[in-house]
């Protein structure tokens, strides 16, 4: 289970988070959603453990493990994985050798690297000549988030935070990465999955288990997809959303 | 982590002095005869470095780049000969000497993929091969003493034609009291394919190596030629000042490949430079990790229309290193080319600089030269500067220069870090991938060799 108790998160000295509480179960899907500035892309980072984040109070627990003081590389090897909203392009270090340092990194040897690979990309539908272009440089919007899910798919962690991964593409590729995704879900039961977005639509290939809805750095409100209707119907601008919190119950 | 580097240096090794002949501490005129006696050199030669002597002590030492100030001419040994014949098997030289390139490992390498080796220990070359079928096509590889004994028209013609010894001090001290390095041949038409390499190795205490390499590629020749140094660590100073020419003729191409590990004793002040003829092309690939003061300047003289010339510099300054490297590419023919592309890399202290001429001559019409140098700083303590001049007198000229310095890019690190990878292999990663654009251009084992060598370097963390 990952667990996220009463997490305050500052950046830059700003309180972002306040008090956000959730737990995902083992093979649950949560679906996180806010409007821009809420703080969802703030608590993607802050499971990770991004430096420029600084926690202010609260825990994260992995299978009851804190997580807090642990670096970022420890947490990935404790089984977590953020599929990154804007991924950065690292110039002269090629895909190939990247995917497989990280593979030996959280698996202890290379074993069956090479044919995990040819499923993983056999599964995104992506071409092999990906693994000679540097990582994430000079790719499209698409190959970007398909490449983070490609990694999912390969480094297989317990848990999975998708920031925005079903954003910036155009219905080709937002159908390519979901049915990737909902076809790594199926080979993977046991992968619990928090995918932060702002497109109902990924629900036609994701089905959600919890949905929570994010405004101001709280979770004001959670329930099952039904919700996700309710957002689509009414929105979550400012004013709207200030209905939602009123009328809603608070969580944790 | 005081002393993680000399840890860290594999070659830091070394074995007790048993010369076959060394010549007493310090530089003066005696020395410079010594030298030449001892070689049994024509009466030109002997002239030469005379008057090379002369003008040693009237050039003052360059008032740019590094402080020499700390280095002590005469607090050092200008001649030793390790072994008083030249082998040609590795199980003919002493012990000791075979066993030092063999920690190295040159004989293996030699056996996998080299087309021919000459090994310098201290002030001799003492081992040579080349391929048969290489000298039945009219290679020549030979030390640049058996080149002058064997070859005294061309050494005559070619030597100090390139390079002055009046160009800088360190050259002229190079002319004066030159010892061992390579002299080639590449005939008309002839292509090296495999590479030959050169490796130099100095053994002992306060040693002055200066090996003098003289390489001519004759027309629509090509040859691959590396070279490799390593030192063993020693707290006082030794010094490394050689001179390389380079003649490219027309339609040629010469890639001269360097893996600079010094110890951090060493000072390196080198003076190399190409003539390059019409449509022929020069590629300088400069790898700088070692030494405790490196000035380096590959040139490229592009002398003929269509000429090119190619400078890939890469530095790499840690802890009490001030690496001072670059490249000079002068336009003195139309429809001449040159590109300059230089990453250097500080940490722990350690100083880079980027240093550069382009300069086009007045009648030298639709020139082409592009410069990238980019600086990447590891830590506070550590530093780096640019320093290009350019120089462009001639018609129609494009010349592009581009510079950039900066940190480590905190959202790689995190991008990497949050896949598992440890900071230090993350910051490993992008160092690599950093200097990648050059190491690439090295033959493969020579840039996993270079992979390997930044990686033990990057030891000891980032903040060290």
């Amino acid at each position: 289970m990952l667990e996220v108790k009463n997490l305050k998160v500052n950046r830059g000295g700003t309180n972002i988070l306040k008090a956000v509480s959730l737990s995902i179960k083992e093979g649950e899907t949560h679906i996180l959603m806010g409007p821009n500035g809420s703080g969802k892309s703030t608590l993607a980072n802050a499971l990770l453990g991004n430096p420029l984040y600084t926690v202010a109070g609260g825990k994260i627990l992995l299978d009851k493990m804190p997580l807090v003081k642990l670096s970022p590389d420890k947490r990935a090897k404790l089984g977590l994985f953020l599929a990154f909203q804007y991924p950065v392009e690292v110039e002269g270090v090629s895909m190939r050798s990247f995917l497989r340092t990280v593979y030996i990194e959280l698996k202890k040897s290379g074993e069956n690297f090479n044919k995990n690979l040819v499923e993983s990309l056999k599964l995104l539908n992506i071409n092999e000549n990906f693994m000679g272009r540097a990582l994430n440089f000079g790719f499209s919007g698409g190959e970007k988030k398909k490449s983070e899910i490609l990694q999912l798919a390969l480094f297989s962690p317990k848990y999975a935070i998708l920031d925005e991964t079903d954003s910036g593409l155009d219905v080709a590729s937002l159908r390519t990465v979901a049915e990737g995704i909902s076809a790594l879900k199926k080979t993977n039961p046991k992968l619990g999955i928090l995918m932060i977005t702002h497109n109902p639509r990924i629900l036609k290939y994701l089905n959600a288990d919890v949905v929570h809805i994010m405004f101001q750095g709280k979770i004001i409100k959670s329930g099952n997809a039904a919700l996700v209707k309710e957002v689509e119907e009414k929105g979550y601008g400012d004013t709207k959303s200030k209905l939602i919190m009123m009328n809603s119950e608070r969580i944790g | 982590m005081e002393n993680f580097k000399a840890d860290n240096y594999k070659y830091g090794f070394s074995y007790p002095e048993k010369p076959a002949y060394k010549l007493e501490k310090g530089l003066n005129e005696d020395t410079v005869k010594g030298i030449s006696r001892i070689k049994n050199e024509p009466l030109w030669m002997l002239s030469y470095r005379l008057r090379a002597y002369k003008t040693f002590l009237s050039k003052k030492l360059p008032l740019w780049g590094a402080d020499l100030s700390g280095l002590n001419f005469n607090d050092l040994y200008y001649y030793l000969k390790p072994y008083q014949s030249n082998a040609d098997t590795w199980e003919s030289l002493p012990k000791d000497i075979k066993e030092t390139y063999d920690r190295i490992g040159i004989p293996d390498a030699e056996q996998r993929y080299l087309a021919g080796v000459k090994a310098q220990y201290d002030s001799e070359i003492v081992y040579g091969s080349l391929l048969a079928e290489l000298k039945k096509k009219g290679v020549i590889f030979l030390s640049m003493e058996e080149g002058l004994r064997k070859h005294p028209k061309i050494v005559r013609e070619y030597f100090g034609k390139a390079i002055p010894a009046s160009d800088n001090k360190f050259s002229a001290l190079n002319s004066a009291v030159w010892s061992g390095g390579s002299f080639i041949y590449i005939p008309k038409n002839v292509k090296v394919e495999l590479p030959l390499q050169a490796y130099f190795r100095i053994n002992a205490k306060k040693m002055g190596q200066f090996e003098r390499t003289l390489i001519i590629a004759d027309e629509g020749s090509f040859v691959s030629y590396i070279e490799g140094c390593t030192a063993p660590i020693y707290s006082q100073d030794s010094l490394h000042a050689a001179v390389v020419e380079i003649f490219v003729k027309k339609n040629a191409r010469v890639r001269y490949s360097t893996v600079q590990n010094w110890s951090r004793n060493v000072y390196n002040l080198v003076t190399k430079r190409a003539f390059v003829y019409e449509d022929a092309v020069m590629e300088w690939v400069d790898g700088n990790l070692g030494s405790k003061i490196t000035m380096k300047y590959p040139s490229v003289y592009l002398m003929e229309k269509g000429a090119r010339g190619v400078i890939l510099s890469m530095a790499l300054a840690g802890k009490n290193q001030f690496l001072d490297a670059g490249g000079k590419a002068v336009h003195l023919a139309e429809n001449t080319s040159s590109q300059i592309i230089s990453k250097s890399i500080s940490k722990n202290g350690g100083g880079s600089n980027y240093r550069g001429l382009v300069k086009v001559c007045a009648n030298a019409k639709n020139c082409k030269s592009s410069v990238v140098c980019d600086g990447l700083i590891l830590d506070k303590k550590s530093y780096t500067n640019t320093f290009p001049v350019m120089d462009v007198a001639g018609k129609n000229a494009q010349v592009a220069h581009e510079a950039s310095v900066g940190r480590v890019d905190e959202e790689q690190l995190f991008y990497l870090t949050s896949r598992g990878i440890s900071e230090q292999e993350a910051v490993n990663m992008l160092v690599n991938g950093f200097i990648e654009p050059i190491a690439k251009e090295f033959p493969m084992e020579y840039a996993l060799e270079l992979n390997s060598l930044i990686a033990l370097e990057m030891e000891g963390g980032v903040n060290a």
